[in-house]
């Protein structure tokens, strides 16, 4: 089952590279995120699992979608001109995927399954959190907080004065 | 079955692959952060993979959960920034941006 899952993970993260349309590459990448998140419940992480699912199958793919439906269509002169060169770009990427893979898989790969395995992990993680990695939360805080501020600024809209004179930024 | 860890390191790599071939052969910006985003789940991958062999699926959960944060982070504030410059020159073009100012 993990090993079906993990020869699913570069297949899907292929076609999110090579899909034509950025629509498709952002579901592509959210079908990426579901499949860690199956591969992450198969090694006893599921809260890592969920996390993943619900952030970034979820939340990222929203924040692309949206991103992508404020830029404008390609006519189609562009779009022909653009997939000639997308293919000589790429015809590499499929042979070097399976070239690497294929070598590192005889090289490495094969290693014996450590004997010392997770026992659980659901109780411990709040451990974990609120003792070993008490500090990191502070500084996670303050990145989210600065993410906010950072988002805040970027979006901010241009209002036009009455009088025809400079735009002056205004915040949402 | 669980497969080794060489195994986990081995299909991370091969995710990564595709994400930093078009980091270095692509143009298009959005697309340039799926990449980026392409690259943290591989070291998702491998991150899981090692606490899993090494028997620390609690510390690295809580690890992932911060890559996780950061990620997000790092896409919105990507996102804002090639929507803010996308307004301004009516393109995603990366190769594009060393004709502003600055």
């Amino acid at each position: 089952m993990t090993i079906a899952l993990l020869i699913l993970l570069p297949l899907l993260g292929l076609w999110t590279i090579l899909a034509s349309s950025l629509l498709n590459a952002a579901i592509g990448l959210a079908a990426t995120s579901a499949t860690l998140t199956l591969v992450l419940f198969t090694i006893e992480s599921p809260l890592a699992g969920v996390f993943e699912l619900s952030v970034c199958a979820g939340l990222i793919t929203v924040v692309f979608v949206s991103a992508i439906s404020l830029t404008s269509r390609y006519t189609d002169h562009e779009m022909a001109e653009r997939d000639s060169s997308r293919r000589k770009r790429f015809f590499l990427l499929p042979v070097l995927m399976a070239a690497v893979g294929a070598a590192f898989w005889f090289l490495g790969a094969e290693q014996p399954v450590l004997p010392e395995l997770a026992a659980s992990a659901a109780g411990e993680v709040r451990e974990v959190i609120w003792t070993i990695r008490r500090l990191d939360l502070v500084g996670q805080i303050l990145i989210v907080l600065s993410g906010v501020f950072g988002i805040v600024v970027l979006f901010k809209s241009r209002k036009e004065c009455r009088c025809g004179c400079e735009a002056k930024e205004q915040l949402p | 079955m669980t497969p080794s860890f060489g195994v986990f390191a081995v299909f991370a790599l091969l995710l990564a692959i595709p994400a930093v071939y078009y980091l270095i052969v692509g143009k298009n910006l959005i697309r340039i952060l799926i990449s980026i985003e392409l690259l943290f789940k591989a070291v998702t991958l491998l991150i899981a993979g090692a606490g899993y062999f090494s028997g620390r699926v609690a510390l690295v959960q809580s690890l992932i959960v911060t890559l996780i944060l950061i990620e997000v982070l790092v896409t919105a504030i990507g996102a804002g920034i090639i929507i803010a410059y996308y307004r301004h020159s009516e393109s995603l073009d990366a190769t594009r941006l060393n004709e502003l100012k600055g």
